[in-house]
């Protein structure tokens, strides 16, 4: 432009602050990008342990185990049974049996037995993806050399069985199944705890609450509460539901008691500690749904002459539902990940049978992965890395389920 | 109908109405559970503060344990009787001190971004993004941390620098779980500045840069501070990231790149091993999460007091 | 401190066949309007018609929201200030803005208009630059025991002279306001209309406004502004002239029957 007539104290600066603005948005361009950058390392990380070469040596031959020359992968319950009898010492047979009786053990259960006792696989190398697509030759002459009878595959730690598959102590037969069942039962106890009263609770403090002392007092409380951290409830849980409810939790009450577990470190108990600390999250979800309902719909119900609860009911509940929904669903999600307030409450260590009542031991999916990437050994890293890729699938399922509720149900208004 | 006949039936309506007020007993009924669930939330809190304190009290009566040597010396080692509380302490501080570190530049340089720089389609590029990582389980956090950062620390400085566990590589990956919750309550708080401020600074011809950063964000202040006291609260109640990361054992020590167990650490551990009730272990639980619950609730309400009183400012 | 250079030309501000889009829309169609130095020129209208508009496009305020464009010129003394190398920075260093709702920073009045001279790299004295816009704005006397108090500390009228000093800290060539006194109170907007008589001493006011007493008694020209086309909703400047004629003898029916208050 025409410069400007020089004013008296004022310097040309602008190519400099322009230089300086340039430079910031790019500063501040690059933190963005520092966030996707830990993004894809995450999941780069992830993905780079649960696939890759393994080697391994079985201390017994599996091939040495066929019975009239039927191999041991398709032999059936009975022979599978025969076959374990003779391999181990009768003492441990019989401890088998008695943690749980075989005839109720599946061919599959009475087939992993067979693989951790007589076979037992010795892990003698694993290596992550990337050093698996790039030195795969090196891999291959690395094991020659060291470990001559070893057997290398490229596996993926994650496939069809290994989320079917129990919990074992074996890394190569181990699989999620108790762990993911586990999950479900203690979610199950969480929402039976944390919806009915959560939503009962929005409601109340959205319709019915006076703006009195009281009232403000639990409003603020719940806001609190939301903030609490995790390992809190945990501590909670462990005093409350399994030490001083233990008689309810561990189903003495009710003559149900697990002969294993007798105590009250069980799905319950989980389910309500986390039904606690999902609570707060579900209430200030369901009163913000709520809070959106048009005034206009509640009066047009009022206008003619129904209740507050009829309104509440009919009118204000079925437009809130969608948000309310959502706001579950977030919850669920965050009940699910959660690791430290079950381990303080008593989550167990060795576990292979899946729960199959409120009062039996648990584990759960976060917890199993903790529990594998705490161990030194690499298998069970790789182990912790494909249970991560079930979890994290599991939760997009629940996110984008609640994205699709919430897009479907507000496109209608 | 006829006059006649119209008229009777008004007045025989007039009289059935009874336009006292009725009992709904079913009313009352709801009303009462509604408020009970209301007030459950209550029970929840007074359970805490109960539980807690009543342990923490068994825990402080007990023989070996001394508040005043708790709070001075630097060894916890329950076994021998050392209750100091500094080791843990900490390495929590510490632990958080690295997380704040990346939280709070990141999380405001993103937040100025998203608020001041970004259209509408970086913006909806982002924010899933950032969502994204506030939703993803501690656990996970906790394995990246000790699979991929603590190793590439060690690759940099060097494997004797760095240790195996150490709470360089938990503060680090917790300030990236932190970062969204910073970035979120910061942007929330630039929002919340009028657009007549800025319109005013860009009218007397200032550039980008100056309004954001010297006219929007002291303009902010109160909700960005709010949003780093969260954080801070976060990161001190963070738990798997440093249990699975940070080293399982107690140190008293200030550098970074060795193992040391924090608060949070340190409980999850003793309860996952074998844990009888009434014993020193048991008891010193519930001590150290009463200190964790107060230390933690009054960093959030002071943060509420904050987005309190800035709201008004503007209101 | 007037630009008495034989070079300027005799108007400061032009626009010339000027289109301003909001997107798709055609909010103002073909205005052509030429803004003399040192007068009062202002715009008036009923509302909805795109006054604001145009005044923001003359220092590239519109341009703060995604998908505003336009089509056609506006020269600032002789240089069409749309051109691409031209930075609008530089355009809002020589073409200032008050507003309509007065938004002093939330600074003290000192810091207020020291801020905006400072970021323009003023490295005089201070304490001076301040007094003095202060005193031209008729405000000095007013704040000058309270300079450290907030500007929002201030009534309506005193905040909008706030926002007139700070920008007249800056020496601009033109002023835009934007119906500064809409939101002040009688008296106020009394203040402020002596002040403008004043400041076209030395700077060239552009106005907006819907009060037609305050541009009858306070212009030197008005420019009338109306909807072209009541379907498409695009306002246009439908006559320009010196203040006497607009209000005394339109040539324009429309503007006519809209100082007479037939209408709007």
């Amino acid at each position: 432009m025409k410069e400007k007539a020089v004013v008296q104290g004022f310097s040309d600066n602008l190519e400099a602050r322009n230089r300086w603005g340039v430079i910031w948005q790019v500063l501040f361009q690059a933190s963005t990008i520092v966030g996707i950058i830990a993004l894809v390392a995450l999941m780069l990380n992830i993905i780079n342990g649960a696939f890759g070469y393994v080697a391994y040596q079985a201390r017994v031959d599996p091939d040495t185990l066929a019975v009239d020359g039927v191999p041991l992968t398709e032999q059936s319950k009975e022979q599978l049974l025969a076959l374990l009898k003779s391999k181990i010492s009768s003492g441990a047979y019989t401890t088998l049996d008695k943690a749980k009786p075989f005839a109720d053990r599946t061919r599959e259960e009475v087939y992993q037995l067979v693989v951790e006792r007589v076979i037992r696989p010795d892990i003698v190398g694993v290596w992550n993806l990337w050093p698996s697509l790039t030195q795969a030759n090196e891999i291959r002459a690395t094991v020659a050399q060291e470990h001559p009878d070893a057997e290398l595959d490229f596996v993926s730690w994650l496939t069809r069985s290994f989320v079917a598959r129990p919990q074992t102590s074996e890394p190569l037969t181990a699989g999620v199944r108790t762990a993911i069942l586990g999950s479900l039962w203690t979610i199950l106890f969480t929402i039976l705890l944390a919806f009915p009263i959560g939503v009962g609770a929005a409601i109340y403090l959205e319709e019915y609450a006076a703006d009195n002392w009281l009232n403000r007092v639990i409003q603020t409380n719940i806001n609190n509460l939301a903030g609490v951290p995790s390992i809190i409830y945990g501590i909670l849980g462990l005093a409350i539901f399994v030490r001083t409810l233990e008689p309810l939790t561990s189903g003495e009450l009710f003559g149900l008691v697990d002969p294993t577990t007798a105590n009250g470190r069980t799905v319950l108990s989980a389910g309500l500690t986390l039904g606690l600390l999902v609570l707060p999250i579900i209430i200030i979800n369901a009163q913000e749904a709520i809070r959106a309902v048009p005034r206009s719909l509640r009066n047009a119900s009022f206008g003619v002459g129904a209740t507050k609860w009829q309104t509440v009911w009919s009118h204000v509940l079925p437009n809130a539902l969608p948000g309310i929904l959502t706001g579950t669903i977030l919850a669920i999600s965050r009940a699910i990940g959660e690791t430290a307030p079950l381990v303080v409450v008593g989550a167990s260590t060795a576990i292979s049978f899946d729960p199959n009542s409120p009062f039996s031991k648990f584990t759960t999916l976060p917890i199993q992965i903790y529990q594998w990437t705490a161990r030194p050994q690499d298998e069970f890293r790789s182990l912790a890395a494909a249970s991560i890729l079930v979890l994290l699938v599991l939760l997009l399922s629940l996110n984008a389920t609640a994205v699709l509720l919430r897009n479907r149900f507000s496109r209608r208004f | 109908m006829t006059g006649l006949a119209l008229e009777k039936s008004v007045e025989k309506k007039a009289s059935a109405i009874n336009l006292r007020r009725k009992r709904r007993w079913g009313e009352t009924i709801i009303q009462s559970l509604l408020f009970f669930s209301g007030f459950f939330s209550i029970f929840t809190t007074i359970a805490i503060v109960y539980e807690l304190g009543k342990e923490a009290l068994l825990f402080f009566q007990m023989p070996q344990v001394n508040i005043l040597e708790s709070l001075t010396t630097t060894e916890w080692v329950p076994h021998t009787g050392k209750f100091g509380v500094w080791p843990l302490l900490t390495s929590t501080l510490m632990t958080t001190a690295i997380a704040m570190l990346i939280a709070i530049p990141l999380g405001m340089a993103v937040a100025i971004y998203l608020s001041e720089y970004a259209d509408r389609r970086v913006r909806s590029f982002l924010k899933p993004i950032l969502e994204v990582l506030a939703g993803i389980p501690t656990i996970v956090y906790g394995y990246f941390a000790l699979t991929f950062m603590t190793p590439i620390l060690r690759a940099i400085l060097g494997r004797d620098v760095v240790q195996i566990y150490n709470m360089a590589s938990a503060g680090l990956v917790m300030g990236i779980l932190i970062l969204p919750l910073v970035t979120s309550m910061t942007e929330d708080a630039l929002s919340a500045v009028p657009r007549s401020l800025r319109e005013a600074a860009y009218g007397m011809g200032a550039t980008k840069l100056e309004v954001a950063v010297q006219i929007v964000v002291p303009a902010a202040l109160s909700g960005i501070a709010a949003a780093i006291i969260v954080g801070i609260s976060r990161a001190i109640g963070e738990t798997m990231i440093v249990a699975v990361a940070a080293g399982a054992g107690p140190n008293f020590t200030l550098n970074p790149f060795e193992g040391a167990e924090t608060i949070t650490g340190h409980i999850v551990r003793i309860s996952g091993g074998d844990l009888s009730y009434n014993s020193i272990d048991y008891n010193s639980l519930f001590a150290l999460g009463l200190f964790l619950f107060l230390v933690t609730l009054t960093l959030n309400m002071i943060s509420q007091a904050i987005v309190r009183r800035f709201r008004e400012v503007y209101e | 401190m007037s630009n008495n250079n034989n070079m300027d030309h005799k108007y400061i501000l032009e626009a010339q066949d000027l289109d301003i889009y909001y997107g798709t829309f055609k909010a103002v169609t073909g205005v052509n309007m030429k803004v003399e130095r040192n007068k009062i020129t202002a715009i008036i209208g009923p509302s909805g018609c795109g006054k604001s508009t145009l005044l923001r496009a003359f220092n590239r305020m519109n341009e703060l929201y995604a998908g505003t464009s336009i089509k056609g010129k506006i020269m600032f003394d002789g240089e069409d200030i749309y051109a691409p190398h031209i930075d609008p920075v530089e355009v809002r260093y020589r073409i200032g803005m008050v507003f309509q709702k007065p938004n002093p920073f939330p600074k003290s009045i000192y810091e207020n208009i020291a801020w905006t001279a400072r970021i323009h790299g003023f490295k005089g004295n201070m304490d001076e630059l301040v007094e003095n816009s202060l005193q031209q704005a008729a405000l000095w006397d007013e704040v000058k025991d309270k300079l450290q108090q907030s500007g929002l500390s201030l009534s309506g009228g005193q905040q909008q002279r706030l926002c007139i000093a700070r920008a007249i800290s800056i020496k601009p060539e033109v002023i835009l306001m934007d119906e500064p006194a809409s939101a002040l109170d009688p008296i106020a907007t009394l203040k402020i209309e002596e002040l403008m008589q004043e400041l076209k001493k030395n700077y060239t006011i552009v106005i907006v406004t819907h009060n037609m007493q305050q541009a009858a008694r306070a212009s030197d020209y008005t420019a009338m502004m109306m909807l072209a086309d009541r379907v498409l909703r695009s306002g246009t400047v439908i006559e320009f002239d010196e203040t006497q004629h607009i209000f005394t003898n339109p040539k324009d029916k429309r503007t006519e029957d809209y100082v007479t208050g037939r209408f709007g």
